[in-house]
């Protein structure tokens, strides 16, 4: 878990994500069977593993979009969704409020596979809208900050256009300066370039390349190996709802202790 | 087209053509194209014939009346009516149908029983009973059930004509369009919920910012058509009854002048008028709310091409425009 970037780490402490035990069903179905993770401040790490092994719920789990059924998550030391209440000698847990939750939210950028950009803003306000519905930034302020992002993303050029009128790596990269605008703490990357033609992926890439050099933590579910070679501090490698082994690159893509992880890295590499 | 000097196309003169000799095909004859267009204007010409020398219809007196006062009153009335109740209609339709999705049971309750009763009885029976509301309730009051009462007032005077007329309509249309406006907001993509949510959005906001104006997309077309069907129905309050709308001031001119087929006419292009605006008034409205959407068509949610308020045309819009497809073969490599 050396850091391979640039720029300094922020006060040690607390780690930036920590996963207790995590369980989630959905129904009867058992998706997440007790995951413990911990992601240090201004580190990367990326999440691997085959499709249903759970990996992006344990993305989901961690930005509150699923509720989750067992185990705790810490996000900068605070408990993700819950509070919890010492009476008589026994902790019980108490659901937050929306109003709370959605604060914890915005600390968290998120970037999804289908982009899910809003399709009746132009790119500029896409960036824009969320500063000021939530932060109460004015609109004029709003713009101007999130023409800088565009321009960060490589897009200040496309700025009037809308979603439908941008490339799939384009419209990646306005998802990427829209979660940026709210300036979090803590970027997850659920699959980012799964849905792109492979001669866009390269762009998105570049962007959270350059995300991870400025200190920024990351999460990121890929399926790109070499992107996990070259910026991750920590590759987890997931199968059937839990963790199979974790570590720096070399270790778990160069020299693989199980089984599961080799049969996985011989099918993608 | 031959015999052009390499490279020519890029000299740019007048009518040089880029394609070597270009094709100028003969089309497929299409005989039944004629045929049916003659059969069809002998037809029409058959009707115009049957409603022009037909004295009966009394097309002078359809003139006259087409101006008079009391219909262009009548007219007034009608649109009053029309978007009065529609306006109230929708600010209902959207409370309906954002309790009928919430989580909360009571809501929920209240919203289906809600359309239940008014889409389950006739609207005519609906502006008969608001007409007898006074009768029903001669005295209302504001207070505390089987308490004091805070103030009191005579039920005929706040239940006008005009307002039953107006409550009667407006909360009967207020049913259908819940579930128009039901429809639209579950038509919108969830990933756009999640990614608001996850931008630290709350409920009401990406309600109102981001579901309901993509909502709109597919809420306004069948709403156009509520109100052209509003505007008719209106023609019902005569069971109020309140009788200055188009159709009552018409019939009962038709009726004094023992003339009612010629004032019929007057009514029913009356109404066609009115729709044919409110056509017009639905396409802009349908563009502004499809920008960022696919040009025409459902389009989906990934639908592509430019859209709205005239941006310039691309290389989609060309290719859009020959109707053979919809694909871009540039969006996806375009750097």
């Amino acid at each position: 878990m050396s850091g391979t970037h640039d720029a300094p780490a922020p006060a040690a402490g607390t780690p930036m994500v920590q996963v207790e035990g995590l369980h989630k069903m959905f129904g009867d179905l058992h998706v997440l069977k007790g995951v413990d993770l911990e992601v240090p401040r201004g580190s990367v790490c990326v999440v691997l593993g085959p499709s249903g092994s759970g990996k992006s719920t344990l993305l989901r789990c961690v930005n509150e979009l699923e509720e989750i059924t067992g185990g705790r998550i810490r996000v900068d030391g605070e408990l993700m969704g819950y509070r919890e209440v010492t009476k008589d000698g026994r902790t019980r847990l108490h659901r937050l409020h929306p109003k709370v939750v959605a604060r914890q939210r915005s600390r968290i950028g998120m970037v999804f596979q289908r982009f899910n950009l809003f399709p009746h803003m132009t790119a500029l306000d896409n960036v824009a809208e969320a500063p000021v519905q939530v932060r109460g930034l004015s609109r004029s302020e709003a713009r101007a900050r999130a023409a800088e992002l565009l321009d960060r993303v490589g897009l200040a050029d496309r700025a009037d256009h809308y979603p439908a009128q941008l490339s799939g790596g384009q419209q990646q990269r306005v998802a990427i300066a829209r979660a940026l605008a709210m300036d979090p703490e803590l970027m997850l990357f659920d699959e980012p370039t799964s849905a792109l033609d492979p001669e866009l992926v390269g762009e998105v890439l570049a962007v959270m390349r350059d995300l991870a050099r400025s200190g920024m933590t990351m999460m990121v579910v890929t399926h790109e190996i070499g992107f996990a070679r070259e910026v991750a501090d920590t590759v987890v490698f997931m199968d059937e709802g839990v963790i199979v082994e974790q570590g720096t690159p070399e270790q778990v893509l160069g020299d693989p202790q199980h089984e599961r992880t080799r049969s996985f890295l011989a099918h993608v590499l | 087209m031959t015999g052009r000097t390499p490279g020519g196309d890029a000299a740019g003169a007048p009518g040089d053509d880029p394609v070597p000799d270009r094709i100028h095909a003969r089309p497929v004859p299409r005989p039944g194209r004629w045929v049916s267009a003659v059969v069809l204007l002998v037809l029409a010409a058959m009707a115009v014939n049957a409603l022009l020398t037909n004295e009966k219809f009394r097309w002078d007196v359809v003139w006259l009346y087409f101006r008079d006062v009391t219909v262009v009153r009548g007219v007034g009335w009608t649109l009053v009516l029309t978007f009065g109740s529609m306006l109230i209609a929708i600010v209902l339709a959207v409370l309906l149908a954002i309790m009928r999705r919430s989580d909360n049971p009571v809501m929920k309750a209240v919203s289906w029983g809600y359309i239940w009763f008014f889409r389950g009885t006739p609207i005519y029976t609906q502006l008969v009973f608001w007409g007898l509301i006074s009768v029903l309730y001669p005295r209302l009051s504001l207070g505390i059930p089987f308490g004091p009462e805070f103030f009191e007032f005579r039920t005929a005077d706040l239940f006008t004509a005009f307002v039953c007329a107006l409550i009667g309509l407006s909360l009967n249309e207020a049913a259908y369009l819940a579930e128009i406006v039901r429809a639209g907001l579950g038509s919108v993509d969830p990933g756009q919920t999640e990614a608001a949510k996850a931008l630290g959005m709350k409920d009401g906001k990406i309600l109102t910012r981001i579901v309901l104006p993509q909502a709109m997309r597919v809420i306004v077309p069948p709403t156009g058509n509520e109100t052209i069907s509003m505007l008719k129905t209106t023609s019902l309050v005569l069971a109020v009854p309140f009788t200055l709308d188009l159709q009552y001031s018409t019939n009962a001119i038709g009726n004094r002048l023992f003339l009612p087929i010629p004032l019929l006419m007057v009514a029913a292009i009356w109404y066609l008028l009115i729709t044919s605006v409110l056509m017009v008034g639905q396409h802009y409205v349908e563009r502004y709310y499809g920008r960022g959407f696919g040009t025409q068509t459902s389009g989906g949610r990934r639908g592509r091409g430019p859209g709205g308020r005239g941006r310039r045309p691309g290389k989609q819009d060309l290719i859009a425009a020959s109707g053979t497809t919809k694909d871009d073969p540039f969006l996806e490599v375009t750097p």
